[in-house]
Parts: structure tokens; sequence; C-alpha cells
């Protein structure tokens, strides 16, 4: 039965097995065939579909605006005049920094897990970090409104901002109203959200990398942290590369947590310290009370720039891991 | 058959063992995976510039042994070992004693091969750069030599800087020797190196085995009667976690002292 099945799944196979014993086996192989040919067709007719309708919404904002629409920071539902320059950079800034912040310490946590985590406490912080992974984006941002934002104003924003001399580079990143929201705290939320996800992938990753070799670079006289760097890092490069860009992928698209604590304003920021606002905050905060077709086609238009966006990283991570493929 | 009769058996077999060319010597050795006990009072003496081989049915305990003598094991919590190992008269399972030195010294081959990511030159020169720190020049005769001895210098000279995944499965494991002995370490172990190669590459390895053991005390665990009887100088039989015989190789197959070796060695079990 398996045999006759198994092949069936190959649609571009040369040549179809001749060898059908029963005509059972051949009806159930095609049966399998022609769900697998649905299912995956589905999907690209839901992206092209997707595709479309952004674009479709879009198109009034687009060809009003034309392509200063990506380089303008006027945001003004009142005039409806409409650039999308705030969150795009908003959007960039965040998950820029979330990751910066986030890779290390992730890397961390997955080598601590794997190479040096005594037996007994393994398991308690690897089901830590991953019950941390699905916790819900709606908790991290409440928690970052009520908790984190205050505590990052009095200890981080105010004494750098008294600290910061006048016309030196740390005031020019350090000015805003220090009430604890903005690019940074919304970068930090980002970042302690997308850590367990990333560390948790990570973990898994280093878990596949086969004991002989590890065992052979420790057998040649290497110390912990010249196999990781060395051996066991390089052995997982493309998962690795796989999971960065996921936890990037996550970081781009994340509106409720973002939207609670990036301050919510459209202008450019000023500083690391100034409200911004991301494109998934936009669209979030404003759907309901867009009233002018305009403005609900400048918010189409800013999914589809999002969409854009999430496909090219994705596309560069492939594009790396090809190239890496054709080195080694 | 009790421990002691075992021990008087083959007294005699470990007297031709020149004490003073003996390289590694273990004596009354445990092991134990957690509760398990995988080793019991294990004695044998491994000789300077001899290749001695392990053999035995699967679980025997032989590459246990073998991880004991780098400590290995030591990677893994819960696996410990009892009893003494001399290396060069001192004893390596004592507290406070450098692993990454003692694996520098003693260095191992598995039974897969296990090149590194990077290519077949990096390969071979991780190893030395951990410890040396020597010059273009320098390490790429290091290099050459170590690939030469390992009998693959003529097969990869041309591609150095391709990548050591992109070998065929023998040359894989010939570049994982190459590794092993670029170091210069002065015990190597062997856990079966050819079990997952054809056999003109096992004929290869097997030669490259003869000729390393000018230079380095080596021990190899190994499946294959045949091989062992073709490269080793002195062979011990294990069973069941216990060395039941141990001996110069051609009298261990040509008369063997008890029943349980000429069992196994005449292939009536394991």
């Amino acid at each position: 039965m398996t045999d006759q099945a198994l092949p069936a799944a190959g649609r571009s196979m040369p040549d179809k097995p001749t060898r059908r014993s029963s005509p059972r086996g051949a009806l159930v192989g095609q049966v399998f065939e022609g769900l697998c040919f649905a299912a995956a067709t589905a999907l690209l007719v839901a992206l092209g579909g997707l595709i479309f309708s952004l674009v479709l919404g879009g198109w009034p904002a687009m060809k009003t605006f034309g392509i200063g629409f990506l380089f303008s920071t006027t945001w003004n539902p009142v005039t409806d005049v409409y650039g999308a320059a705030g969150p795009v950079v908003g959007t960039l800034v965040t998950a820029a920094v979330a990751l910066i912040i986030a890779l290390p310490i992730a890397g961390g946590v997955a080598f601590f897990l794997t190479e040096l985590c005594p037996a007994a406490l393994r398991r308690p912080i690897g089901t830590a970090v991953e019950l941390l992974a699905g916790i819900p984006s709606i908790v991290y941002g409440m928690w970052g409104l009520f908790v984190f934002a205050p505590l990052f104003s009095k200890f981080i924003q105010l004494p750098l901002m008294s600290a910061a001399a006048p016309g030196s580079l740390l005031e020019k990143l350090t000015t805003g109203v220090p009430n604890g929201s903005g690019i940074l705290s919304a970068s930090i939320i980002l970042a302690i959200m997308i850590l367990p996800f990333m560390a948790a992938t990570l973990r898994e990753l280093l878990l596949t990398v086969p004991p002989t070799v590890r065992e052979s670079a420790y057998g040649l006289g290497a110390t912990t942290a010249e196999v990781v760097m060395s051996v066991t890092l390089p052995y997982v490069r493309t998962g690795a590369i796989g999971a960065v860009m996921l936890g990037l992928g996550r970081a781009l698209g994340e509106t409720m947590a973002v939207t609670f604590i990036i301050g919510n304003s459209h202008g450019f920021p000023k500083s690391m310290f100034d409200s911004g606002s991301t494109i998934a905050s936009t669209i979030a905060n404003e759907f309901t009370e867009a009233t002018s077709p305009m403005h609900v086609s400048a918010l189409i238009a800013l999914g589809l720039v999002l969409f854009v966006i999430t496909f090219t990283v994705l596309g560069l991570a492939r594009l790396m891991l090809r190239m890496q493929g054709a080195r080694l | 058959m009790n421990t002691l009769n075992q021990v008087e058996d083959f007294a005699t077999s470990i007297a031709d063992v020149d004490k003073a060319n003996v390289k590694v010597d273990v004596r009354a050795l445990n092991f134990f995976y957690g509760k398990t006990p995988a080793l019991k009072n294990v004695s044998i003496p491994f000789a300077r510039n001899k290749v001695t081989a392990l053999i035995g049915p699967s679980g025997c305990g032989k590459s246990t042994l073998l991880r004991t003598l780098n400590r290995m094991y030591a990677l893994y919590p819960g696996q410990r070992a009892e009893g003494e190992i001399m290396l060069d008269g001192e004893n390596i399972l004592a507290p406070g004693a450098d692993l990454a030195r003692l694996r520098a010294r003693v260095g191992m081959v598995f039974q897969k091969p296990t090149p590194f990511p990077m290519t077949v030159y990096d390969n071979v020169a991780f190893g030395i750069r951990l410890y040396e720190n020597l010059s273009k020049v320098d390490m790429d005769v290091r290099v050459e030599e170590a690939l030469t001895r390992a009998a693959l210098w003529g097969e990869v000279k041309d591609n150095l800087k391709g990548p050591g995944l992109g070998l065929s499965g023998g040359q894989q494991q010939r570049l994982c020797v190459a590794r092993g002995v670029a170091v210069r370490p002065e015990v190597l172990l062997l856990d079966e190196p050819t079990s997952a190669l054809d056999p003109i590459s096992s004929a290869k390895l097997e030669e490259t085995v003869t000729q390393l053991k000018a230079d380095h005390t080596i021990v190899i665990v190994t499946h294959n009667l045949g091989q062992a009887g073709r490269v080793s100088d002195y062979t011990g039989f294990m069973y069941l976690g216990e060395l039941i015989e141990f001996g110069p190789t051609e009298d261990l197959f040509q008369r063997p002292a008890t029943k349980k070796t000429s069992d196994y060695i005449t292939g009536r079990f394991g």
C-alpha cells in the first residue's frame, strides 16, 4: 500500500511506477495526489489574493502620493495627506535594535542550556524559555506599559538625559519626553518577546549537532568556548540564520505590544527616546477611526509596504543561505 | 570463572609487555553510567609505539574503555570512572587534571567521520592552532605532513580550500586521522575507524595505522577480527565489562587461553 501511495506524492516524477498491483492502491494514490495538489494550490491562491487586494485597496493612496508616500513624514488625517516614512523607519529601527539586543542573549541562553548547564537545571530552564515564547503579545504590552515604562523612565531615561552634555551625541539620542515609552522602550519589549523564541530555536539546533563532532573538537584539546565558536556554531549556521530571520519577521510585524509602548506619534522619530510608530501599530490604532477613503487606502498601502519588507527579509535570508551553501 | 583466575590466566601475558615500555597503564578500572557498571576491575597495559586492539561483542565495554583514556566521558554528567590510568606515570583520573591538555596528548578518531564544517586545510589546522602559534609557512608544512601521514595528501593537495564535508566517506575518515595526528598526540585512540568505510578505504586506513605506530601509541577498537590480526601487536578480548584475556595478538588468536576467547574468535558467538 505505502509503496504505491508514496511515489504518488511526487508529482514531478518523470515516469510513474507501473507496478499497480491493486486498484484500491491506485485509487488511494490518486486521491492523495489530488489532496496534496489542492492544498498547495490553495496556498498560492490565498497569497495571490492577498497581494491583489492589498494593491487594489492601496492603489488610490499610491496613485495620489506616488513614490513620495514612502519618503514623506506627513501623516495628517485632517488634511488627508499621508506619508509612510515615520512608521516605516519606526518598524525597521525597532526590529533591528530588538534583534541586536536579543541575539547575543538568546545565543548565550542556548549555549548555556546545551553545553554548560547542570543536568538538574536543564529541563526547568528549557521549559521556562518555551513558556516565555508562548506568552501572548498583549501581555507583554501591558507589562511594558504599566511595569517596564515607569522603571525605564526613572532608572534609564532620566539619569541618561541629565548626564548628557548639551550638544553631545548622547543628548541628540536622548531628547524627548521621559515618560518611559518611545522607540527604545518598544525595541526592548520586542527584544524580550523574540528572545525566548530565538533561544528555544537555537537550542533545538544545537542539540542536532552530532555528539561525535563535538567530541572530536574536545578530543583535540579544545575548550568549551573554542568548541562552540569554531565547530558547533558553524555547524548550525544555516538553521541559525533562519531562526534569526524568523525572530526578525516577528519583530517587524508585532502589533499589540508595540502599540502599547511606542507612543504612537506619526512624525519621524528624532531620538531613541522619542515616541514614534510602526506600520503595524499605525494600522491597529487607526483602522477603526479611518473615515475618509483616502485614509483607509493609505493604511492598506502601509500594509503592502510591511508585506514587502517582510518578504524582502525572508528573501535576503534565502539568498544568504544559498551563498553560504555554495561556499561550503 | 572468577576474577582471580582470570588475573592469573593472563598475568604471564601482561608480563610480556616490557614494563618500561608501557605508555598507558590501566589499573583496576571500574566505570559507571549512572549506577550501571560498564567496566569491572579492568587492568590492561598499552605499550609504547605499538598497536593494541580491543575486541569483543557489542556492549562489552571496548568503547567505554577507550573513552576513559582521554576522559571524554567527563563531558557527560553521571558517568564516572574509578581506579587508576597512568599516562607516563601520571594518573589522569586524578581530580584537577587539565582535560584539554590531556586530550591534546591523547587524540581520538571516531566510528563515523566527523569533519568540522570548514575547509580541508582548516580541519587539519584546527587542533594545531589551539596550542601553537605558527606562521603561515610552518602551518602549511604541518598540514601537509599530517595529510601525508594519513595517506590523504595526494588526493586533496589541489583542494585544500574545499569543504571537508565535500570529501568521500573514506577521505573524510582519513581527514579525521590527519586532524588527530596533526597535533602530534602521544596516544591515538581509534574507535572502530573503518566500520563505515568500503574495503579499499579500510585497507588504506589500516596501512596508515601501521605507519603511525612509529610515532604514536595506538589503541584501536574493532569488530573486525581480521583487522585486529593485521594491524595490532597486542589484543585484549573483553566481555560484559571485563577483560577476559590479553596478550600478543598472535598468541591470543592462535592459542587463546580461555574458552570464551576461543569461542569468540572462532565465531561461535558475538
